[in-house]
């Protein structure tokens, strides 16, 4: 935000005059909309460049001189986190649950997405706010009452345990991303498939299914997302067999002499699923973290 | 659309209904089952009625963390709208240079919470950070870890960084489903682009700033991770929000009582605002006729 603050009044300036013939001159527009977006894209990507400065730095490096690049470029930090199972096991255990998670929270909410944007039922309001408040739910209030539950059922440090814990707010999060694209298909397309003899399993998979793919995805994102980088619950849920990477990186910052070089390193790691996936869903974005009504 | 009534459509939803009782009916029936008794320990429990919620109402710990938390959530809404709105207004409207931006300013809406914590820790420290260390070189005294003021700017621009570009994306999702016979007949008028802002883009964006906003207060409003990690809610006491203070209450002191009551009186709070939630968006749904 320091970075932007100085520069608007330069740009609202020189943005007067150029804004004129907003229609007509598309490629005129960036000059000033470009110092803004640069700037502001410059204040999100530094602590980001930093990061992964850092993990391609030695840590005597990094405690020596200060220097705005590797002098002495290393992967060292990133073959310490891929060959210690005690650190890559933390990305696995991370996988395996976000992956579980996302699989039930899909499986259960594609049926009542589609309840919810086709029928009209006893309660259904109701029912759509009460998922919402559990969206909304801090996780703090359920950590120690899921602790407890997971422990007397004997599911504590398991991964399914931290699945079903994530599914307190991704199934909501799924139920209403789903709901907001399916009401997207007209009604007509359900009652001439029935017409033409379709059972309503056979009309789901066969004919809904593809018209909502796009739907699907983002969904599936979002649960992936959203179960990913959730710290709080499955810290709390999981000990040794089944503790995630997050877990992993902040019992490190708490040891005298952090490993700077190796923290980065596992941050980075942690960036890359969302990065890669980014460019598919870019125009979703904005819907999925406004729970499909954008 | 109008929808056909079934009463048979709960079946659909039943999966739904027991996966979400297993994971929220079930333990929040733990927490009211906790904020009216009291234990010694093993395991003996008695009544003690809503002496919790008097104590917790009295509890100057709990009011000074709802304080903190109500200006963290206030000035960074202060801060993130604004300025989530400018940059909206600035984004490439089409081509390979939209995307290029979409996809960079959603990077740290993707970043797991603990790392952004650790990014904005590692970036801050005055020997290796590169914020902290310009901020030294220029001789500003910055200890992020000791000084209570600098500790709140860090998490403070911590979360525009993190979150603003959440905005930008709902603004710049309104912006763009502005038809273009509004800005011509807003040149015909001749309007200042002021007025164009004023009288067209703001109230055709109000809908989606809404969602914005509340999402906005609603995750700032039980922020726990980054600043757990950055500041650990230090120095002191100074960046313990409710859901840290709550976690250090439940699982670290394990005051079973006071935090469960401490916990329905968030959640009820939490509750009441999802419903303000929930009643704009059916609102905007209603409105635009979908």
């Amino acid at each position: 935000m320091t970075d932007t603050a100085i520069p608007n009044v330069v740009t609202q300036a020189t943005e007067m005059k150029i804004e004129k013939p907003r229609t007509t001159s598309k490629r005129m527009r960036p000059s000033g909309g470009a110092v803004v977006m640069g700037l502001y894209l410059l204040f999100l990507m530094l602590p980001i460049y930093w990061l992964l400065n850092m993990s391609l730095k030695t840590n005597s490096e990094i405690l020596g001189a200060f220097s705005l690049w590797p002098r002495n470029f290393t992967f060292e930090n990133y073959a310490t986190i891929l060959t210690d199972p005690s650190w890559y096991m933390g990305y696995v255990n991370s996988l395996i649950y976000v992956v579980m998670n996302t699989t039930i929270s899909l499986a259960v909410a594609l049926p009542a997405a589609y309840a919810f944007s086709r029928y009209s039922f006893m309660g259904d309001k109701h029912l759509f706010f009460w998922l919402l408040t559990n969206r909304m739910a801090p996780p703090a209030v359920f950590a120690l009452p899921f602790f407890q539950l997971y422990s007397s059922i004997g599911l504590f440090d398991t991964h399914i345990a931290v699945a079903l814990a994530h599914c307190l707010f991704n199934v909501p999060l799924a139920v209403w991303i789903l709901e907001g694209f399916m009401r997207g298909v007209p009604k007509e397309i359900d009652e001439t498939a029935y017409i033409d003899g379709y059972s309503f399993p056979a009309f789901f998979v066969k004919i809904f299914t593809p018209l909502i793919a796009s739907g699907i995805g983002v969904a599936a994102f979002f649960c992936f997302m959203f179960s990913w980088v959730e710290l709080l619950l499955s810290r709390t849920l999981t000990s040794v067999d089944a503790k995630p990477i997050a877990a992993t990186m902040t019992r490190t910052v708490g040891a005298a002499g952090v490993d700077w070089g190796v923290l980065a390193a596992a941050g980075v790691l942690t960036i890359v699923p969302g990065a890669l996936v980014i460019y598919f869903v870019r125009n979703y974005i904005a819907k999925g973290f406004a729970l499909g009504r954008v | 659309m109008n929808k056909t009534v079934n009463q048979k459509a709960w079946f659909l939803v039943l999966p739904v209904l027991i996966l979400v009782a297993f994971s929220a009916v079930i333990p929040l029936m733990t927490v009211v089952n906790y904020s009216v008794q009291d234990t010694f320990g093993n395991n003996q429990f008695f009544w003690a009625g809503l002496d919790w919620f008097d104590d917790m109402l009295h509890s100057d710990r709990m009011w000074n963390a709802l304080g903190r938390q109500l200006m963290f959530s206030c000035i960074i809404l202060a801060i993130e709208v604004p300025l989530g709105i400018y940059v909206a207004l600035h984004m490439p409207k089409k081509g390979f240079w939209s995307s290029f931006c979409l996809v960079l300013m959603s990077l740290p809406l993707l970043i797991p919470w603990n790392v952004v914590g650790t990014i904005w820790q590692i970036f801050g420290r005055v020997d290796i950070g590169l914020l902290g260390y310009a901020l030294d070189a220029l001789g500003v005294d910055y200890n992020y870890t000791q000084d209570t003021m600098d500790a709140w700017i860090t998490v403070i621009v911590m979360d525009v960084w993190h979150w603003t570009s959440l905005v930008a994306l709902l603004a710049y999702a309104g912006l763009r489903s502005i038809p273009d016979a509004y800005y011509q007949a807003a040149k015909i008028d001749q309007a200042s682009r002021w007025a164009v802002f004023r009288y067209i883009e703001l109230p055709k964006m109000a809908g989606v700033l809404m969602i914005a906003i509340l999402l906005r207060f609603m995750d700032s409003f039980m922020i726990y991770t980054e600043p757990f990690v950055l500041t650990g809610g230090g120095p002191g006491n100074a960046t313990t929000f409710l859901s840290i203070d709550l976690v250090k209450m439940a699982l670290g002191q394990f005051d079973l009582g006071p935090a469960a009551a401490f916990s329905l009186m968030y959640f009820l709070t939490i509750m009441a605002i999802s419903w303000v939630f929930y009643t704009v968006m059916t609102t905007i749904d209603k409105r635009d006729g979908k």
